[in-house]
């Protein structure tokens, strides 16, 4: 396989970036973009760890391919903050413990900032249905909703 | 107002900042110019001889660098120094499948992929031992030929304490049953990765994702055969663990192999798949236990015998076998006791520890026996608990010293939080529903399924278990005077705080651990704390992040190291203030003399004064468990700990008689961790530990077809989703533990312990059916339910139904042969890892 040239829009900055053309977004995100805070859990679509946002909507990049998705503005956790300002979710998690190994917590987060942004004050039944696509193995996912729930109040204030 | 100014304190873990912005480096994050990309080849067969192996078209395919195989590296390896039956890659046979037998570096992965189709190798086939009865039966088939014991008997323990005969001649009745735990595996996020580089002056280094840094390091010595002066292992965050990181593994050798042969770096990055191959996971156990009370309910004698199934490799499976009789004294009274417990070898991927290594199993088994002991005298199950308590320091039957126990406040809060003793046995029946009658608080339902259920015929119940665990083990793997940790802190000019151990971050928080008690013993912010970890170069040396040992061994070494660092500090400003060192305190970045607290240096103008006045601000410390806290006998050395957590469960439940489904609405779950250092901490290891049982209770397993996993993958292997995870409720008790840093005792897995049982009794308390094995799946609740059976469990070892004979046999055929080896009786020159 040859590489070929691809154009993506990642965090608002655009790339061009020589890749395979079946690697998939994870792929092309971590190893040709360097963005290796999007983590791969099982590269099946099982996990949740590999979460992005295209357009605002989650999606596993694990089963994606750039090409695929066009000039489309890629979201991934390098991008959660504005500038120096951590996004609301990720001081949450940071203030309730929701983050413990660390590994779906890029994913996690993800799919949390999709959810707030159409939502800004779930309830348990909508955050459950949120990341039910997101295994965490080690947070019985407890303090991810009281994380959640932390910086909903917060979006709203 | 607290003694403590960051002790106990809701402080964000120090660690924390890198995972929510995508800055963490875990070892698939690792790249190095140059870096070629590793595979490993796995066995198709679950029990061969390898007759060849021909990688000469794979070394001639483009871009294939080097490969290697089991006769590269042939040297016995394994974590247990007095069990290794394994090699880095398969030598001369293979036996599960999924084994690693050869190994690929290439400059792609997509090349190192291909090229393992280009691996020729010849398999002779032989009979697969896939059960526990055909390993003990089957004399004709040997998994490992050179192993000098009976069959594939791995290891057998036999021990008694006590007058048991005189004990079960006193009871009233004796409550005698089987129980089967199934085995599961540890399914953390991250899979196992390592980087390897070796550079031109001949220094091997190693990136990995491990919990024991420290055992692999001594490992990787005795495999490559170089000095270990000139390896180091990095051990990089771990993207979750849970003792399924805690062996050397292949991919490690393979990568350091191929390293320092090509003079380039190489990365392995296990699949998916493969880490259910890797596994050392959950043994699936077999139990017998025969249980002595009085009338009034006095335990007089308890007999536990346990059947593990171990997989093809030793992994910890000597410390398992023990694991499963010795922490059966440590929770309720019992006078005498006996164990005999029997690990064998199967074809399938080799068990090892599982977050509440080898205790779980026959914990499970302990507490639904209490719950039908209780049930037999009429007793309340928590009342009844409460009456037999092991007291506080104390010695149990087995030589093991008790200091701290919270078992009772633990019983008494989930009695108080969930009003157990009033709901059960009285849960509502048929399709009545008590919501909003619970527990503490309105409970929001979060399964869509709980809502389908409505108008079905639910059956609700409630059940209760304790447990206890260690806060690290009592002995190192290998036998050694020196310290269990070490650690050491400097303080720089700007007052700025280091502190350097070879611990390894998993996920548990143990970085945050070492922080807090630096920060505390200097009366800074956790946050003005680096630490270093993990890293064998650059930090003394740490056992490792198993057995629950980090936050008491690690802990104690790093607060003995600040505090001859804060005794320097407190002197100089006491100097300086004009006050005696009595009346400087420490706190909010700042010393202070405490009769007059505006008499006030920074922490770090009184750190630059101690320089001073004593030069570099470097300290070391260390800790080592004490020498009397077990027995005096072969096998003494597991089950000893300088300190016991406790905990208790209650669980509650509904099942659908319709599905069968068993639907865990809520588990509140009390731990007592001594004192919790960082209490947000805690209790995500509570809730985690409690997620975690749930999903062993009802669906988890790692279970085979023929040789084959039968659910090798995230779809098939169910992990609980936040759909599935019940309510969870932790409660954090405090019992001030004399010996942990600032009281702390464990927390990462005794509260996985009670968990399971309570799920079991509650689903008795619902349905009237006893699960004497896991996990309770629909189909097995729905079969009880149409056949009216009063239990689902074992009746006996398979065909071997008169298990005494099968164990007079075993002990037989061992007796001859350790007469023969002249160990017989004798006492190990060796403590028992």
């Amino acid at each position: 396989m040859t590489k070929q040239l691809l154009h993506l829009r990642v965090n608002g900055e655009d790339h061009t970036v020589a890749a395979e053309p079946h690697h998939t977004l994870l792929e092309v995100l971590r190893e040709e973009l360097g963005l290796t805070g999007t983590k791969h859990g099982c590269e099946l679509g099982e996990c949740g760890a590999c979460t992005v946002l295209i357009d605002g909507l989650p999606v596993l990049s694990c089963l994606t391919l750039p090409i695929e998705i066009g000039d489309a503005e890629v979201t991934t956790v390098e991008g959660l903050a504005t500038g120096p300002d951590l996004h609301p979710l990720q001081t949450a998690f940071a203030e309730e413990g929701a983050a413990q190994c660390g590994y779906c917590t890029p994913g996690m987060l993800m799919s949390a900032k999709a959810l707030l942004d159409r939502n800004a004050a779930p309830s348990l039944a909508e955050m459950a249905q949120a990341i039910s696509g997101n295994l965490c193995r080690c947070t019985g996912y407890t303090a991810i909703y009281e994380a959640i729930e932390r910086a909903a109040a917060k979006v709203r204030a | 107002m607290s003694e403590f100014s960051v002790v106990g304190k809701r402080l964000p873990k120090v660690n924390v900042w890198g995972h929510l912005t995508g800055t963490a480096r875990y070892a698939d994050d690792v790249s190095l110019p140059r870096m070629l990309y590793g595979r490993l080849l796995r066995s198709t067969q679950a029990h061969a001889r390898i007759r060849r192996i021909d990688v000469s078209r794979a070394l001639a395919h483009p871009g294939v660098v080097a490969v290697c195989t089991g006769a590269d590296m042939p040297e016995k390896m394994g974590i247990m120094p007095s069990t290794q039956d394994e090699t880095a890659l398969a030598v001369g046979k293979v036996r599960y499948v999924g084994e690693p037998v050869a190994a690929v570096a290439a400059v792609d992965e997509d090349t190192a992929y291909d090229a393992l189709a280009l691996i020729d190798v010849e398999y002779e086939p032989l009979e697969p031992i896939l059960t526990i009865e055909e390993a003990l039966t089957r004399e004709d088939v040997r998994i490992h030929e050179d192993s000098g014991r009976a069959a594939n008997v791995f290891k057998e323990v036999h021990l008694e304490f006590g007058d048991v005969a005189g004990g079960f001649a006193q009871a009233d009745h004796i409550e005698d049953g089987w129980y089967f735990f199934e085995g599961s595996t540890h399914a953390p996020l991250e899979t196992h990765a390592s980087v390897a580089s070796y550079d031109g002056d001949g220094k091997l280094t190693l990136w990995t994702s491990t919990q024991v840094p420290h055992y692999l390091h001594r490992e990787l010595e005795k495999v490559l055969g170089i000095a270990r002066s000139r390896i180091r292992v990095i051990a990089t965050p771990n993207g979750g663990a849970f003792g399924g990181k805690s062996d050397p593994f292949a991919h490690e050798f393979a990568a350091c192999w191929l390293a320092m042969r090509t003079k380039r770096p190489v990365k392995f990055t296990l699949d998916r798949e493969e880490v259910f191959y890797a596994h050392r996971g959950r043994h699936p156990v077999l139990m017998r236990l025969r249980t002595g009370v009085t009338k009034d309910g006095e335990l007089t004698a308890a007999h536990l015998q346990s059947y593990l199934d171990g997989g093809a490799y030793a992994s910890y499976g000597i410390a398992t076998t023990y694991y499963t009789g010795a922490l059966m004294t440590v929770t309720y009274r019992l006078p005498a006791y006996k164990f005999d417990g029997v690990r064998v070898y199967t074809n399938k991927p080799p068990c090892g520890p599982k977050r509440g290594h080898g205790t779980t199993q026959p914990r499970y088994a302990f507490e639904c026996q209490l719950d039908k002991i209780a049930a037999r005298l009429g007793l309340d199950p928590v009342a009844y608990r409460q009456r037999i308590l092991q007291p506080p320091n104390s010695r149990t039957v087995n030589g093991l010293r008790i200091t701290s126990m919270g078992l009772g406040q633990c019983l008494d809060e989930v009695q108080r939080a969930t009003r157990f003793s009033e709901r059960h046995g009285q849960l509502p029946r048929g399709n009545e529903t008590e919501r909003g009658s619970g527990s503490a608080g309105p409970s929001e339902s979060t399964s869509p399924e709980r809502s389908r259920a409505e108008g079905r015929v639910i059956r609700r119940g409630i059940g209760v278990a304790g447990s206890a665990y260690i806060s690290g083990a009592g002995l190192p793997i290998y036998w050694n005077e020196m310290p269990h940790s070490g650690a050491s802190v400097k303080i720089d000019r700007g007052g700025g705080v280091t502190v350097y151990c070879g611990t390894a971050e998993i996920g548990q928080g143990s970085d945050n651990v070492l922080a807090v008690v630096a920060a505390e013993q200097f009366g800074v912010l956790p946050e003005d704390v680096h630490v270093v970890t993990g890293d064998t170069s650059l930090a003394p040396v740490d056992l490792g992040s198993y057995s629950s040992r980090v936050t008491f061994m690690a802990g104690n070494a790093v607060r003995e190291a600040a505090g001859r660092l804060r005794a320097l500090i407190v002197d100089a400003a006491a100097r300086q203030l004009g006050a005696p060192v009595d009346r400087i305190a420490l706190a909010h970045r700042r010393v202070c003399d405490l009769a007059d607290p505006s008499k006030a240096l920074t922490f770090a103008e009184a750190a630059v004064l101690a320089e001073s006045r004593n030069g570099t601000l470097v300290s070391v410390g260390s800790y080592r468990p004490p020498k009397d806290i077990g027995g005096d006998y072969k096998g003494a050395g597991v089950g000893p700990t300088p300190a016991y957590s406790y905990q208790a469960a209650v669980a509650e439940v509904s099942v659908d008689l319709e599905t069968g489904v068993v639907t865990v609405d809520r588990i509140t779950s009390a731990h007592d961790c001594g004192r919790a250092l960082n209490p947000p901490s805690v209790e995500g290891q509570i809730e985690g530990a409690a997620y975690m049982g749930y999903g062993e209770a009802v669906a988890e397993e790692q279970v085979f077809r023929g040789g084959l996993h039968k659910k090798p993958s995230l779809l098939e292997y169910k992990l609980p989703t936040s759909l599935d995870t019940p309510d969870l409720r932790a409660i954090v008790v405090e019992t001030i533990d004399p010996e942990g840093p600032f009281g702390a005792k464990e927390a990462g897995e005794g509260p996985l312990n009670p968990v399971i049982p309570a799920i079991a009794n509650a689903v008795y308390d619902a349905i009237g059916v006893r699960f004497d094995e896991t996990p309770i799946t629909p189909a097995k609740v729905l079969d009880a339910l149409r056949k009216n059976k009063a239990r689902v469990g074992p009746d006996g070892l398979g065909s071997e139904r008169d298990p005494k004979a099968a164990m007079r046999r075993l002990r037989a055929t061992t007796d001859r042969r350790e007469t023969k080896r002249g160990v017989g009786g004798g006492r190990s020159p060796l403590p028992t890892p």
